[in-house]
This record gives structure tokens, C-alpha cells and sequence, in this order.
């Protein structure tokens, strides 16, 4: 059964605790692999508390870019990246990927709460049993990843990035294994829960991107570079199905390289 | 019908075994019949039991040891490229000298007793082991590290925390393997020089056209290798319960699952 989520009640009532909100800017980013330079020279700023989509072709670096904000490049050089407040970046930022990454002998609670034991420190249980309610997941405290669901497993995962309650969340196209009901889902919840937060979100879909962004960029060439970006009004997550989000959707695939093969005005 | 099928199943070797004695009119000495091996096992059961206990706690010892030295070498590669570049060249080496070659220089450094099996025991157990438990530390998910990379965690307890547990279901398969040749390396100690176990039971009796008894030691010994086996893959599953959920199709376990299965 699909769990449905009303993104107006939600612990997000009771104010949590909620870090500053920082900007983090990236300036002449350079990565080449094998002598292949993904990119150089690259500019990134991410303003506080919003959501930023990264849009792309396969390959075209753009995982590589977040796995560079997020410290899991070996190699990357002339990187000057830094937080809007000046302090240190590495120990802010939180990692959400493709995969679920749940450890299969861990429960979902323990799953949520591998943080803080990978840094020695005191499992905050009660913490965690909130943040499992808030995705909907209460009674599920003791379940194996096996047995969940993917969408389950990564409202787990989301679960566990709220865990680590830090004010940047990089995410490397979370939602893109799910079923269609299951990322809109997710893609609300995310929305509500990570309200607050400076997100880098990675994906191959521009309606998602058109949906959660703030602003959408996309990323092309080799090495890559960003095209002009998309700058959306109103708080996501918006409605798709409007004329400007049609030609906008329009304008992406085209950015992308899709060939649009079908008459003009169908 | 489960439980059936393997007493079905020996009841078949057994009547294969009368007929080609019957067949072929070989020599008692050479196969003696399905009765006289019977009655040799009931004639002689203090005597194999005894022995039995002796190779038993040979292998037991060798494997519990072996088993703590193979993980213990694993996790010292794994901890550090330094130290695996000084050990590993030792687990290849172990593996390379011929085990059997090394039972008569054991059996003068250690005795007739019991240690110089349990060091065969221990060397045929060790690079299983060792080789898979390390082999499952290096293969962890990288989409883990990444993740535990991002929530600043030590080398040490990513160790601890993620790459030991992922590799346990490795070492558990590791463990089987032990658990199989386990057997082989008291055995041979026995019968390069031993005053007591079903290797030295098997030699002596031999030695003194006891065939019956001979073929009773043999039986006796399969006995333990296979219920030692089920004892480990049951201890295996144990140390990994997510996998029954994870896997039902368990590969590792094939030998297993299929017996269990009936």
C-alpha cells in the first residue's frame, strides 16, 4: 500500500532544531579521469536554503560535480570550495544516493542512526523513532531493509539524512529507482523535511527537476559547462501540468538533446 | 519423504556395494561385505569411539584456530596496505609448500600427540579462511564507504561498523571450506605418526589386514566430517541472519540447501 503523505503535518510543526542555513560556493572545479577532463574551470554557488537541480546527459559529470562537493573525489584539484559562513564545509554536508545504501543487518532504526554510531557517539533512539514517524514509517523501527519495500527503504534512507541534521544535503538522483507514485511521494516528503536546507539534487528527469527546483541548471559539453539556467518562482513542490511548465519541460529536453520528433502544437 | 530420501539413498550404496562383491568375487581383504564392516563397527565401537574423540578434538582445535588466525590475518590486510604488504606474501607461501610435505617436519617438531594435527589442521584451514575473509573486506560497497566517508567516520570504525559485517557472509562461506578439509589435515598427520586416532586406527589396522575395521575408522570418519560441516554452515547462518531474508536462494549453500532439502 502506498502511504499517503500530507506535507502540512509533519514534525516540521514542531521546529527542530534546524541548523543555519549556509551557501556553499564552488570555484574553478577541475576533475579528469584518465586524462579526460570532465570539467574546468567550473563556477557553482548554491544560495542558502534552496534547491538547486542539476540536469545532464549521462556522463556529462554531473554526479562527479556533487561527489565533489561532498568530498568523494580522490584527485580533484585546483578546487576552491567553501561555505558561505567560512567555516568548514565537509562536516555539514549529507550524502543521498541512487541506492538506498541501507546496511542489510542493521534495522531500520539502527539504519537511521549509523551516523552517530560510525562516530562513536550515543544513538539518540527517541531522535530517530521521531524521524521514522515522519516518513511514515512508525511500527518499522525493528524491520530489515529486506523486508521493506524500495520506496520504504528509501524513506529509511531519507530518514537517515535527516539524521544527520546537516544544513547541505547532496543528493545523487535519490528518487530515479522508484515507481512513479512512489517518487512523487518521495519527492513531497523530501521537499517538507529538508525545508531549510541548501539541496544539490542530481537527476536525469527534468520534470523533477522543474517540480522540486528553485533553479534547474543544466550541465553539457567536454569538458562541461552550464547552460543558462532556469529560475523558478513559487515554493516547490509546484504543479507540472501548466502551459509555462510545459514549454519550460520543452526547453530542457531540447537543452538535453532530445530530438522532438512530433508535430508542432500536438 | 524428506528424511526419507537419504536413508533411501544409503540403503542404495549399500545394495550396490553387496552386488558388486557378489559380481565380482573380490577378495574380502580388498572389500570386505557390507556385513562384515557392520559387524566390525559393532565389535570395535569403544575402540573407534575412542579414536573418533581424538581426531575429533584434532580437527575442532585446528579449526577453531585456524579459523581465529585466517581472520585475524584478514583484518590485519585489510586495516592497512602496509601490513598487507608484508603478510601477504606469508598466506601465499603457507598455501604454496604442500601440506603434506610439511606433516613429518611437524610430526618431529611437535610430537606424536595431539599438537602436530592440530598445526596440519590449522594450515590446511588457515588460507580458506584468511583468503576469503579478506577477499570479502576488500569488496565492499563502495556506495557504503561514500556514505560513511560523508558521515566522518574513522577508518576504524567503518573496519568495525561496515566492512566486517558485509563481509561475513564471505567468511561464512570461507568457514564451509574449512570445515570440508578440515578432516584432511588431522588425517594425515595420524598417519604419518600417531599413537592414537581413526587415521592411526586406519594404518594400523591395515598394516594387519584388519579391512573391515579399516573400512568401520572410514565410515566413522565421514560421520564426523559431514556432521562437522553442518555444524559450521549452521554456525555461518547464524552469524548472518539478515541473509535468510536478504537471499533464499543462498548460493553459498547450494551443498547445504540441496541436503536440507532432501
Amino acid at each position: 500500500m502506498l502511504p499517503t503523505f500530507n506535507p502540512t503535518d509533519t514534525i516540521t510543526d514542531s521546529p527542530t532544531n534546524l541548523p543555519g542555513a549556509i551557501g556553499v560556493t564552488l570555484t574553478g572545479a577541475r576533475l579528469a579521469y584518465d586524462g579526460i577532463v570532465l570539467f574546468d574551470g567550473l563556477d557553482l554557488t548554491l544560495a542558502a536554503a534552496t534547491w538547486t537541480c542539476l540536469l545532464g546527459k549521462s556522463g556529462v559529470g554531473k554526479s562527479s560535480l556533487l561527489r565533489l562537493i561532498a568530498g568523494l573525489t580522490a584527485g580533484a584539484t585546483a578546487t576552491d570550495l567553501s561555505a558561505s559562513d567560512g567555516q568548514p564545509l565537509p562536516s555539514r554536508i549529507a550524502y543521498m544516493a541512487q541506492q538506498d545504501l541501507l546496511l542489510p543487518w542493521l534495522s531500520a532504526r539502527d539504519n537511521i542512526l549509523l551516523g552517530s554510531r560510525l562516530r562513536g557517539r550515543k544513538a539518540p533512539r527517541d531522535r530517530a523513532d521521531e524521524l521514522l514517524a515522519a516518513v511514515g514509517l512508525s511500527g518499522r523501527a525493528h524491520a530489515l531493509p529486506a523486508t521493506l519495500s524500495g520506496g520504504e527503504r528509501q524513506r529509511v534512507a531519507l530518514a537517515r539524512t535527516l539524521m544527520e541534521d546537516r544544513p547541505v544535503v547532496l543528493m545523487d538522483e535519490p528518487f530515479s529507482a522508484l515507481d512513479a507514485l512512489t517518487r512523487h511521494n518521495l519527492q513531497d516528503m523530501s521537499v517538507t523535511l529538508l525545508r531549510g536546507r541548501t539541496i544539490l539534487l542530481v537527476t536525469h528527469d527534468p520534470l523533477e527537476a522543474l517540480r522540486l527546483g528553485d533553479r534547474v541548471l543544466v550541465m553539457d559539453g567536454e569538458p562541461a559547462h552550464f547552460l543558462p539556467e532556469i529560475t523558478l518562482p513559487r515554493t516547490p513542490p509546484r504543479p507540472t501540468a501548466t502551459p509555462e511548465m510545459a514549454a519550460l519541460h520543452q526547453r530542457l529536453l531540447a537543452q538535453l538533446g532530445v530530438e522532438q520528433d512530433w508535430p508542432e502544437g500536438a | 519423504m524428506t528424511w526419507l530420501r537419504p536413508i533411501i539413498i544409503l540403503a542404495g550404496l549399500i545394495a550396490v556395494w553387496q552386488v558388486v562383491i557378489w559380481a565380482t568375487q573380490v577378495e574380502h581383504f580388498i572389500l570386505p561385505a557390507p556385513a562384515a564392516v557392520a559387524s566390525a563397527l559393532v565389535d570395535d565401537w569403544d575402540l573407534l569411539l575412542d579414536n573418533a574423540g581424538i581426531t575429533l578434538l584434532e580437527i575442532v582445535i585446528g579449526l577453531v584456530l585456524g579459523i581465529l588466525l585466517g581472520c585475524l590475518t584478514a583484518l590485519t590486510m585489510a586495516a592497512s596496505t602496509r601490513a598487507r604488504a608484508w603478510v601477504l606474501p606469508v598466506v601465499v607461501a603457507s598455501q604454496a609448500i604442500p601440506v603434506f610435505a610439511l606433516a613429518p617436519v611437524l610430526v618431529v617438531w611437535l610430537g606424536f600427540g595431539l599438537w602436530s594435527k592440530v598445526a596440519m589442521a590449522l594450515l590446511i584451514i588457515y588460507f580458506p579462511v584468511a583468503a576469503a575473509f579478506y577477499d570479502g573486506l576488500r569488496r565492499t560497497d563502495p556506495g557504503w564507504l561514500d556514505l560513511a566517508q560523508t558521515m566522518q567516520a574513522s577508518r576504524w570504525a567503518v573496519l568495525r561498523h561496515i566492512r566486517m559485517p558485509a563481509a561475513l557472509p564471505v567468511l561464512g562461506s570461507g568457514m564451509r571450506v574449512a570445515a570440508a578439509v578440515a578432516p584432511i589435515g588431522a588425517i594425515i598427520g595420524e598417519w604419518v605418526g600417531a599413537s592414537a586416532g581413526l587415521g592411526h586406527l586406519m594404518i594400523q589396522a591395515n598394516a594387519r589386514n584388519e579391512t573391515p575395521r579399516m573400512y568401520a575408522a572410514l565410515i566413522i570418519l565421514a560421520l564426523v566430517a559431514v556432521a562437522l560441516y553442518f555444524l559450521v554452515d549452521r554456525l555461518a547462518r547464524r552469524m548472518t541472519p539478515w541473509q535468510s531474508v536478504t537471499d533464499p536462494s543462498r548460493p553459498a549453500n547450494a551443498i547445504t540447501n540441496a541436503a536440507s532439502k532432501g
